[in-house]
């Protein structure tokens, strides 16, 4: 019986060597473990995973095609649905999406399907097998703003129905948080975004860098003096929050951006480029998603000692559990129950600690998660360097406030239907800038539903 | 990538360049500011904008060699290219968005110090096309290190020099002259507009409010992406916390915490030192 045989475990690079550099630390399946883990599905009826995919995958057809060895075929049916592949089977939440619905994990394991579509991508991209099929241009301009997962996602879509599409990204380098935000050892910049992104761009999709949308030019120009026919608004949620304790501006309190972005984007933690970033001793990292793993693992491989203080308990983290596993590997230590009060500085204006205060987890709140509510008179003290805060992002105004006719929600999202329509006709968006933080797949599927939208708003007018 | 049109040295350690930047220059507004990237490896480096052209689609930049990038982007030449120039970026100045009848009373009062001179030039230039009184000061340590003097006498109705030394108009700090100019000359202002070095911005600040005069500053914070995403940038106006990036840069002097700002200013200084002398060795 296929499901007899367990999860055909993924080689990884060792925790304590990893610790020290910046490259990958999954090596992925090859081609016999592919093989062998693609044999566990059981190929059901009504296959579950589907349903729980953003994108809607066609999973059990692509990993039939695998188990039989026949990895193109894998790869155009994932191709049909997903415009980065690589990427998603890298950092998606599979636990709570696909795998977390296979039926396989209700008395064993889940099929690892993202393990599956990352091999699938990876050896697309080394055999140079990539395919896609492509409509004829349809003369129709449509401009996407902000190369992340939804403009990218919804660019592909566009470009393989005909149109002829142009995005636009503010910073010097395309992919938004692919860049900017998730570290190397996650998702390798050249090897997988560059490489994703150029088949976005063999579709015919053209980026153009350094294009601010709401300064440089404006949504308006862009339909009214540029020719654009619609606009895909995908600037995702860039703003970090703050706490708004005392001592957050201090020297070596960052956001989690800034800190990221140094190295990720501007590659601070390499020698041959230009950035600074801080070399801390002991880092103290406020937060609980993946990108308060990613700050404190990059935080770790710049040789700190870290802690990521989180105000829940561990079953409440929202990061990956492959992250959190990963990153307890490592040697991360995690203070739970615990929130931060104020942070103490030295006589130069330099993080010297930060004081917390330990939490208890009360009623549960509107979102279903009990809430944490401080123990009085708990407070205790953590010696730190730098303190990183990664307590989530939310949308740029930017856009909002230069648009006419474009509303938005008491928290800065812009409000769009499932289908990415707003409130300004021709101006579509999705992703973060919508739904505020959260997953590279929901903002792809996002793209793809405005893509779509779009298509038939464009249509729809010439008729 | 974007050409270098022209280069001129304007001290020893000051260089301007025309850049074509068409998308830049036809939406760029008296203090806003730009975010250069000289090549591959390079940092992201915020400078003010000192001039624009919409017809040549060319805007004018001044960078003083203070690091190794800023090294790099002076090394360059006509004819070669800078990797990134992304901008416009920031608020435009507050008199931008105001109506004649708002400003035809009003009699402006510019401070500038070192570099700080340059974009002072662009609000300058903009104030005389709508018909509006400006003076201006212009700072430096010698005579030697004066920059802008032709381009600013040519936009403004008063030009003021001081050097610190005495080499050239009136010796002493700008501050010193701001104070003659008001108590002693009697020269009437209604609002002043410091840009330089933090410590100037924040002694101006100091004299300005002694002369009972509203005063703006345009604060020259850290910076990443210069688009609000990495918050290098805030500092804390009345008591909250604002980036400068896209909040200012130019605030309102009275109620900026200058202190820490300067203290921010200063939190790379030691990986800086380090790169510096790396660059040097390479």
């Amino acid at each position: 019986m296929a499901n007899r045989i367990p999860r055909v475990p993924v080689r990884e690079q060792a925790p304590k060597e990893r610790a020290k550099n910046f490259d990958e630390v999954c090596y992925g399946y090859n081609e016999e473990e592919a093989v062998l883990e693609a044999s566990r599905c059981l190929h059901c009826k009504n296959p579950k995973c589907v349903s729980a995919c953003p994108v809607s995958v066609r999973i059990p057809e692509f990993i039939a095609a695998v188990a039989a060895g026949d990895f193109t075929r894998a790869s155009s049916v994932i191709a049909e649905d997903s415009s980065l592949p690589a990427v998603c089977g890298r950092v998606c939440p599979q636990e709570t999406q696909c795998e977390g619905s296979c039926i396989l994990g209700v008395k064993s394991e889940p099929v690892a399907i993202g393990k599956l579509e990352r091999f699938v991508a990876d050896w697309t991209r080394s055999h140079g097998a990539r395919k896609v099929v492509k409509a004829p241009a349809n003369g129709f301009k449509v401009a996407v703003v902000g190369s992340g997962p939804a403009g990218l996602a919804c660019a592909y879509d566009l470009a393989k129905a005909g149109y002829n599409v142009t995005v636009f990204e503010a910073l010097h380098k395309p992919g938004g948080v692919l860049e900017y935000g998730i570290p190397e050892f996650r998702l390798p910049k050249e090897a997988v975004v560059a490489a994703e992104i150029g088949d976005v761009k063999a579709m015919g999709v053209r980026i153009e860098t350094n294009v601010v949308v709401g300064r440089t030019v404006t949504v308006d120009s862009l339909l009214d003096k540029e020719g654009y026919s619609a606009v895909f608004i995908g600037s995702g949620a860039g703003l970090p929050r703050f706490m708004g304790i005392p001592g957050e501006n201090l020297n070596g309190v960052f956001s989690a951006n800034e800190f990221l972005t140094r190295n990720n984007l501007m590659d601070a933690y390499r020698d041959d480029y230009l950035t600074p970033v801080m070399h801390a001793k002991r880092v103290v990292v406020v937060g609980g998603g993946n990108v308060a793993m990613d700050a404190a693992r990059t935080a770790l491989r710049l040789g700190g000692e870290v802690t990521v203080v989180y105000r829940r308990t561990e079953v409440e983290l929202p990061a990956r559990r492959e992250e959190v596993h990963h990153a307890k590997e490592e040697g991360i230590e995690f203070r739970m129950l615990a929130n931060p009060v104020e942070i103490i500085g030295d006589e130069n204006g330099w993080v010297k600690k930060i004081r917390c205060i330990r939490m208890e987890l009360g009623e549960p709140d509107e979102s279903g998660r009990r809430s944490p509510v401080p123990v009085p008179g708990s407070e205790f003290e953590i010696e730190a360097d730098s303190v990183i805060m990664a307590l989530g992002t939310s949308p740029n105004p930017l856009i909002a406030r230069t648009t006419a006719g474009l509303e938005t929600n008491r928290r800065g999202c812009i409000v769009a239907d499932e289908d990415g329509v707003t409130t300004r006709p021709g101006v579509f968006a999705g992703g973060d800038a919508v739904t505020g933080a959260a997953t590279v797949i929901l903002a792809m599927g996002a793209g793809r539903k405005a893509a779509a939208a779009i298509d038939r708003y464009v249509k729809g007018k010439l008729r | 990538m974007y050409r270098i049109l022209s280069k001129d040295m304007l001290s020893p350690a000051i260089c301007r360049m025309r850049v074509y930047a068409p998308r830049v220059a036809s939406s760029a507004r008296p203090g806003q500011f730009l975010i250069v990237r000289v090549n591959e490896h390079g940092e992201r480096i915020p400078l003010t904008i000192s001039d624009y052209d919409v017809d040549e689609g060319s805007v004018t930049i001044v960078t003083q060699k203070i690091g190794a990038s800023t090294r790099e982007i002076c090394a360059l030449e006509v004819g070669e290219f800078l990797e990134d120039v992304v901008g416009p970026l920031g608020l435009p100045s507050d008199f931008v968005e105001k109506t004649d009848e708002e400003l035809k009373d009003s009699r402006y009062i510019f401070i500038a110090g070192g570099v700080g001179t340059a974009p002072v030039y662009p609000q300058v230039k903009y104030l005389k096309s709508r018909g509006v009184h400006a003076d201006v000061i212009i700072g430096a340590k010698t005579s030697d290190l004066l920059i802008y003097k032709e381009e600013m006498a040519s936009v403004c109705d008063n030009l003021f020099i001081c050097t610190d030394d005495g080499s050239e108009g009136f010796k002493g700090m700008v501050t010193g002259l701001l104070e003659k100019l008001v108590t002693e000359d009697g020269r009437k202002y209604t609002q002043a507009v410091a840009i330089g070095p933090m410590i100037m911005m924040k002694f101006a600040t100091l004299t300005a409010k002694k002369l009972g005069l509203p005063i703006t500053v345009s604060l020259n914070t850290l910076m990443v992406d210069g688009t609000g995403m990495c918050g290098a940038c805030r500092v804390t106006v009345a008591g909250k916390t604002r980036f400068a990036c896209v909040e200012g840069p130019e605030f309102n002097g009275y109620d900026v915490d200058f202190d820490e700002a300067m203290r921010r200013q200063g939190m790379y200084r030691k990986e800086e030192i380090e790169e510096d002398h790396k660059c040097k060795i390479r």
